[in-house]
């Protein structure tokens, strides 16, 4: 409760700020519009902007699905394997080199510019935090269970299920933790190199028309959803991922 | 398993001997119990019966002890499972059918038939040993390797523990890896002193297994023990 108390407190500090700040400097509205205009704006084209959400949402919950999943076939995988690890591992650290902003404009030529390559942008955000967070948990496995499994005359794939998996899922639930605020930033981006919808290119169309308003309150629908997004994750992992009593 | 299980030779990890010219055997269906200073090797000689030393390099004749069941200082529980599945862990590791009559009896057994379904996390390190024990029982070896698995217990659970133990494991043939003399005179039939010169044999008393710690004999054989611990190499 005083989380959600201090979150709305410090909603309405921001919102006083931002008001001040116009009062102020008398800056011109299409540069920063006032919270009220933003308000109404946010009303009036609320179809508009649901229409885009639901495209934005769906493109970064179906990255989040097959990243999350990737990633945990990856990292099993990886553990497994030995020789895997040693050759894959070099590129997952070297991919992280590479801006993956950069590689926006070669998945919209590749995957056209409908759901796919937002997705995809969304999933490669993604993979690498998920596999390298459950990897290491993996990797980090009491090695006096895996003794104890080996004398009891567990096969190393049934050792993996049995024991590596399950004492590793909060490792996996940090993760996806991260990817849930990664994911949406994959599809906006994905969205502001090429695209006829969601909120990442109702944005940039706003933007083009000086209509300040709409971009403001896409970019509160945006952050608002995000919010939502790692609160459900958040929640689920809790639910049913960690554990307190890990040793 | 009536052959006894013997163990000639020498282990080094790295290039450093951890102990050479070792000659253990142990007596079928009796308990065997190795004392000696920290760090001389008394785990690594279980670990290699057990087939886990992994990084150790043992040259020598060691006999196959087959399939074993263990059980060491920490209890091993999986959290996030419950004390039967705890219990039935063995099973599913294999995927051998789930016997949970069976394990429900092993539970009874140690006493903890009411705690099936809790999670390890509420139970005492006590119950939690049980639960282990359970476990091993679940097992049921011919050849059982204890490694100090009452050293974290308070005295007298710990005395109850070795009672517990040494009744259900009757019939078996048991290396109990201490550091208690008391507890060797309890329960050794073989007793043990591994040094880096050799292993020290030590007269056990006779009388059956678990001995009465005020027994005679009993603190006759730990007075022996202690003596010997102390005695520079
Ligand atoms: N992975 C390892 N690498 C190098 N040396 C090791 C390794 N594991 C154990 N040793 C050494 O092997 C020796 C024997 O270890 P071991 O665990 O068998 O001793 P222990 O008799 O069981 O001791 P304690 O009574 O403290 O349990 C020790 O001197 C230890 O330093
Ligand atoms: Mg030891």
């Amino acid at each position: 409760m005083t989380g959600w108390r201090a979150g709305i407190a410090a909603t309405c500090l921001a919102l006083a700020l931002w008001q001040m700040v116009i009062w102020i400097t008398g800056v011109a509205r299409f540069i920063l519009p006032p919270p009220a205009l933003v308000a109404q704006t946010m009303w009036d084209s609320r179809a508009l902007l649901a229409e885009h959400a639901v495209i934005t949402m769906t493109e970064v919950l179906i990255g989040l699905a097959l990243g999350a999943a990737l990633g945990f076939v990856s990292a099993i995988a990886l553990v497994a394997w030995p020789t895997a690890r040693a050759l894959v591992r070099p590129i997952l650290v070297f991919s992280q080199a590479v801006p993956v902003f950069a590689l926006a404009p070669i998945l919209t030529l590749w995957l056209g510019f409908g759901l796919w390559s937002k997705i995809t942008m969304a999933l490669i955000i993604i993979y690498f935090p998920v596999t390298s967070s459950f990897f290491d948990a993996l990797m980090r496995t009491n090695r006096d269970w895996i003794g104890l499994a080996k004398v009891m005359g567990a096969s190393p794939a049934r050792i993996m299920w049995h024991i590596r998996v399950p004492a590793a899922l909060p490792g996996f639930a940090s993760g996806l933790r991260l990817a849930a605020v990664y994911a949406p930033i994959g599809a906006i981006i994905g969205e502001w190199v090429g695209a006829s919808k969601g909120l990442g290119y109702l944005m940039l169309l706003a933007n083009g028309r000086a209509k300040t308003d709409l971009m403001f309150a896409a970019l509160i629908v945006l952050a608002v959803l995000t919010i939502l997004l790692h609160a459900t994750v958040n929640t689920l992992c809790e639910r049913t991922l960690d554990r307190s009593d890990v040793s | 398993m009536n052959q006894p299980l013997r163990m000639t030779g020498s282990a080094t990890i790295d290039g450093t001997a951890i102990f050479s010219q070792l000659d253990l055997t142990l007596t079928p269906q009796s308990w065997t119990c190795l004392l000696g200073a920290s760090g001389v090797g008394k785990s690594t000689v279980l670990r290699l019966f057990a087939g886990l030393a992994e990084g150790v390099t043992f040259t020598g004749d060691l006999s196959d002890p087959g399939r074993v069941a263990m059980m060491a200082q920490q209890d091993l529980l999986l959290p996030w499972l419950n004390v039967l599945d705890n219990v039935l862990i063995g099973a599913r590791l294999r995927g051998d059918r789930l016997d949970k009559d069976r394990a429900r009896d092993r539970l009874a057994q140690v006493g903890l038939a009411d705690h099936a379904d809790k999670l390890p996390a509420a139970l005492s390190g006590g119950q939690r040993q049980r639960v282990a024990l359970a476990r091993t029982l679940m097992e049921d070896r011919a050849v059982v390797l204890l490694d100090e698995p009452f050293s974290a217990l308070d005295a007298l659970t710990r005395a109850q523990m070795q009672e517990l133990t040494a009744d259900l494991l009757s019939g078996r043939t048991v290396l109990l890896v201490t550091h208690d003399p008391s507890e060797a005179a309890r329960l050794g039939q073989t007793i043990l002193i591994m040094t880096p010169s050799g292993l020290v044999d030590v007269t056990a008393p006779t009388t059956s297994i678990p001995r009465d710690i005020s027994a005679p004999d009993v603190l006759r054989a730990q007075t022996d023990l202690f003596d010997q611990l102390r005695r520079p190499v």
